[in-house]
């Protein structure tokens, strides 16, 4: 694959070195001067200079053939532009942008600009993953097949606590896929029995946590099913 | 009219100023509180004494533009110096607020034409300068060449 990645950082220069390795065709776009030499010095001519901002510095790199385009700078608005000019100028099928500031994700969603990918975010869902708290964790998005994965701890006032799974009324587009007890991951069956200190992943249709919230929160809620 | 304006430099605050003595209502946002001073330049009284707004924030930033008033703006000028800035804002303020009249200052005159083929209000410095700078030297040439 032709490949083009915006900003040789940290992330940049180490996803071009993978890329490369992986023996795709990459081009790297850097514009401050400095970083460039040094980068070329390792990557020479696969890394070029300027301002990807620029769409003549975008033509000279070939866009018009690259199979996709990921912007990785360190500017929320620079990835933003690259890979809206980059899908809807250059029709480039796949674009991948890095968002800095997480606070920025909705702008990404608005201009269609996915997948986003927040460092700080997915560390973030890592610490909540790490220290989990009453209430669902997103651990996955996954944009193109819309579809999440979330995680749940229940707690001692669970509704769910001593029902079998199989009695859940889970709602529909959502499946529980595992349970994780003692630090020990597996996957329930219908006849599992659900208890307080579970961690519980399912995958799930977006729009779907509310109710599965319900279900899955302290007992009162009229979630523990009709089942 | 409510006005917004993104971004109180030079172009920003003189647009400011000139839209509120024609008697619009005018809000500035701008990351640089003392950009504030560009409001009252000319004036005998305060920005907000005479009806004017400011926010400190940036543009990119949902909080600031609500406290801007950009849910209730018939206008908004995206006037920053960043073209990237000015070009996502713009954007945000078309299709996630949907005000009536959205305008951007975009200096590189390639992003400009292409984004005002999308469909957005431009206004490009550079692309007036290039053909101004262009008519003033042929003209020149011409008066050389008599």
């Amino acid at each position: 694959m032709y490949i083009i990645v915006v900003g040789a950082g940290k992330v940049g220069w180490n996803l071009a070195r993978e890329l490369l390795e992986k023996e795709h065709e990459v081009t790297v776009i850097e514009s401050d001067r400095r970083r460039y030499l040094t980068v070329e010095q390792e990557l020479e001519h696969n890394v070029s200079y300027g301002d990807a901002s620029e769409l003549w510095v975008l033509e000279r790199a070939g866009i018009q053939r690259a199979e996709m385009v990921i912007a990785v700078t360190g500017d929320d608005e620079d990835n933003m532009l690259i890979c809206q000019v980059a899908k809807e100028k250059y029709m480039v099928e796949r674009i991948i942008a890095r968002v800095n500031n997480p606070r920025n994700k909705p702008h990404f969603d608005l201009l269609g600009i996915r997948p986003s990918v927040s460092a700080t975010d997915l560390i973030l869902r890592l610490l909540e993953h790490e220290v989990p708290e009453y209430g669902l964790v997103h651990l996955l998005d996954l944009q193109e097949e819309q579809l999440e994965i979330i995680e749940m701890l229940l707690g001692k006032d669970c509704g769910v606590n001593g029902r079998r799974v199989g009695d859940l009324s889970m709602p529909e587009g959502s499946l529980l896929i595992s349970v994780l007890r003692n630090g020990k991951g597996f996957v329930p069956g219908p006849d599992t029995i659900l208890e307080p200190g579970d961690e519980v992943l399912a995958v799930l249709d977006p729009g779907k946590e509310d109710e599965l919230k319900e279900i899955f929160g302290p007992a009162g809620g009229n979630g523990a099913g009709a089942g | 009219m409510f006005i917004l304006i993104v971004g109180c430099g030079r172009v920003g605050s003189s647009l400011a100023r000139a839209m509120l003595k024609e008697g619009h209502e005018v809000s500035c946002l701008d990351e640089d509180p003392e950009s504030h001073a560009r409001l009252e330049v000319g004036l005998d009284k305060a920005w907000e004494d005479l009806g004017g707004r400011f926010t400190v924030g940036a543009g990119l930033e949902t909080d600031a533009l609500v406290a801007a008033g950009i849910e209730e703006a018939d206008a908004f000028i995206a006037s920053t110096d960043g073209d990237n800035t000015n070009i996502i804002i713009a954007q945000i303020a078309q299709k996630r607020y949907e005000v009536p009249t959205v305008i951007a200052r975009i200096l590189d005159p390639l992003r400009a034409e292409w984004y005002n083929r999308q469909g957005m209000k431009t206004v490009c410095p550079t692309r007036v300068a290039i053909d101004m700078l262009e008519g003033a030297v042929r003209e020149g040439a011409g008066r050389g060449a008599a």
